[in-house]
């Protein structure tokens, strides 16, 4: 009945979001930022350790659907090691991607690219970027709140 | 008077509630391939055919604005839109249809009482008492009265995940610094069924005035203003068959005699010069502007569709559903619900194991099924749970127990899904 939904929900998908990786507190973290999604009531704290430019670690908490657990797993996943404008640029890409379905052809989305199918949902792509948001906030100040709205 | 109604008018009739969709043409559609099954009645419900021609009716036969003409059209729109007055004061039992203040709904209403009783009466350390199930627009409004005149706001608690208000010791928040009491009739997250009449008449015995959040109630069971003695009434045309944009506010008529006007403007006035003005009696007074005439006009058709089919029978039917729907999901292996076991009305809340609200309705509607995630404008009563978001399915007249029997299918392929699909991979 659900075969539709396979290219929203796809395994990578799935599994991120029942075995988040790099979840929970990170020790010695020095930028935070929150991000909610007032549709839902979702919520998605991320924690950065940045040695100089660049992403030593990062860890997430919070709550949300299947997408933006997902999301933010996969995101720590792929940030880890970047610079901040490393970030930035694959974020863009990665924006791209969930409004449209295309990424640019010289997009290293990598694992990132099981998110091409949410562009068809609309409502859902707040939910992919949530965390995003939340990333880039901490990186860019220290201690921010960030909505979706 | 224009329903189409085919039922014979005697109270032991039974009803073919599924013949009853007939009368709502946007059922008949199929979504993502599949027959539509709308379950998201607490937010908006459909509308009969005879609220859509009345609607219509009024636009192609009689529109003109209401008050100010003397021609033949704005002679029909004024008896119209005040006919609809005295139909939504028969439908309240109010004693009389000055009584009957139209507004865009619910939200409007507490709003406007906010601003005008509100203000005139409320002063620093008065207290607000709502309950801990209330709808954001039973909150907010109160919240920026609070801001303004120094009163504060107090919580009848509930009873965990069974959503009862703990009326043992209401007495004891009943205190001599209360001055509005204000709550949900029926709540739309949790299904519970608040005793009004019970809560009002504790209330009144201290002088302490009320307010009935009817936005779930009055298009589901028999209101009467003067059974559950409230000083305030808010309902919302669009749940309950009417039209968006349409609502009612009743107001005991010595309140309503005793409070400043909200807006103003054209209507409300007796007289205008450029440095003072006075006011029309009530209900005129509080409806500054052109109102929503036909919405008010739909809205009455809406309130006789539902008294051709009866308040009571619907009633009878929401509970039986709500009972049916809490057997059949509660069945499920893992499902959390909120609310009361007994006596509950047709909105069911739930968590579906660990799977995500979103997820689960974007399932369902991938089956054709409309079910609403989120916290339902319910944040504190969802933080007081220790959750974030819900699934809700809310039900209405047309609804059946074969869709919730399909509703109950699809939530286990669902759970399917999520259990087999997601053995973790590398
Ligand atoms: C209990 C309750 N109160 C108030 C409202 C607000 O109604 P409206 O948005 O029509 O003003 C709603 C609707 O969601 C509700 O369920």
């Amino acid at each position: 009945m659900f075969d539709n939904l396979n290219d929203l929900y796809q395994q990578v998908i799935l599994d991120h979001s029942k075995a988040p990786r790099n979840f929970g507190e990170l020790p010695g973290a020095d930028h935070f930022a929150e991000g909610r999604n007032p549709l839902c009531g979702d919520q998605v704290s991320v924690a950065v350790k940045m040695q100089g430019d660049v992403i030593e670690d990062i860890r997430f908490k919070g709550s949300g659907c299947a997408i933006a657990k997902a999301s933010a797993s996969v995101m720590t996943t792929a940030l880890k090691g970047k610079t901040l404008n490393e970030a930035r640029t694959l974020f863009e890409k990665f924006h791209e991607l969930v409004l449209t379905g295309q990424a640019a052809p010289c997009a290293q989305l990598g694992k990132l690219s099981v998110f091409g199918g949410v562009h068809r949902y609309p409502a859902r792509v707040k939910c992919a970027i949530l965390a995003w948001h939340a990333a880039l906030a901490a990186m860019a100040g220290d201690q921010k709140k960030v909505s979706t709205e | 008077m224009t329903a189409e109604m085919t039922l014979p008018p005697t109270n032991t009739r039974t009803i073919d509630w599924a013949a009853l969709r007939e009368d709502f043409p946007i059922l008949h559609q199929r979504v993502h391939g599949r027959p539509l099954l709308y379950l998201d009645n607490a937010a908006t419900t459909q509308k009969p055919r005879a609220v859509l021609d009345a609607l219509c009716g009024y636009y192609e036969r009689d529109n003109a604005n209401v008050h100010r003409g003397v021609h033949e059209l704005s002679n029909r729109a004024t008896a119209a839109y005040e006919g609809a007055r005295e139909r939504a004061a028969r439908f309240l039992n109010a004693r009389r249809s000055e009584e009957i203040i139209f507004t865009r709904g619910t939200t409007e209403g507490i709003n406007l009482v906010a601003n005008t009783w509100g203000a005139k009466h409320l002063q620093s350390g008065d207290v607000i008492l709502l309950t801990e199930m209330e709808h954001h627009s039973n909150i907010v409004p109160w919240q920026l009265l609070a801001g303004r005149t120094g009163a504060r706001l107090a919580f009848l608690p509930i009873t965990g995940d069974e959503g009862l208000l703990d009326l043992s010791r209401l007495d004891e928040w009943l205190t001599t610094d209360v001055k509005l009491l204000a709550f949900t009739h029926i709540s739309n997250t949790l299904g519970t069924i608040n005793p009004a009449a019970q809560l009002c008449s504790q209330a009144r015995q201290r002088g302490i005035v009320t307010l009935v959040d009817a936005a779930q109630s009055a298009g589901h069971r028999p209101l009467d203003v003067q059974a559950i003695g409230c000083d305030f009434l808010a309902l919302s045309g669009h749940k309950m068959c009417g039209p968006t944009g349409s609502g009612v506010l009743y107001g005991r008529i010595e309140r309503l005699a005793d409070m400043p006007p909200w807006h103003g403007g054209g209507d409300m006035i007796e007289s205008v010069d450029y440095h003072h003005s006075t006011w029309k009696q009530p209900p005129h007074k509080f409806e500054a502007g052109t109102p929503n005439i036909a919405g008010a006009i739909a809205l009455a058709a809406a309130m006789d569709y539902l008294d051709a089919v009866g308040r009571d029978k619907i009633a009878q039917h929401d509970e039986e559903l709500g009972a049916y729907a809490f057997e059949r999901l509660t069945a499920l292996k893992g499902l959390r619900l909120l609310g009361p076991r007994l006596g509950r009305a047709g909105v069911v809340s739930f968590m579906l194991g660990d799977i995500h609200a979103h997820d689960v309705v974007t399932f369902a509607d991938q089956a054709g099924i409309a079910l609403r995630g989120g916290h339902h404008c319910n944040q504190p009563l969802m933080k007081k749970l220790g959750l974030e978001s819900t699934s809700r399915a809310s039900f209405y007249l047309y609804n059946t127990t074969d869709e919730i029997d399909r509703l109950t299918e699809t939530l286990r392929e669902i759970q399917k899904y999520f259990t087999t699909a997601s053995a973790p991979s590398a």
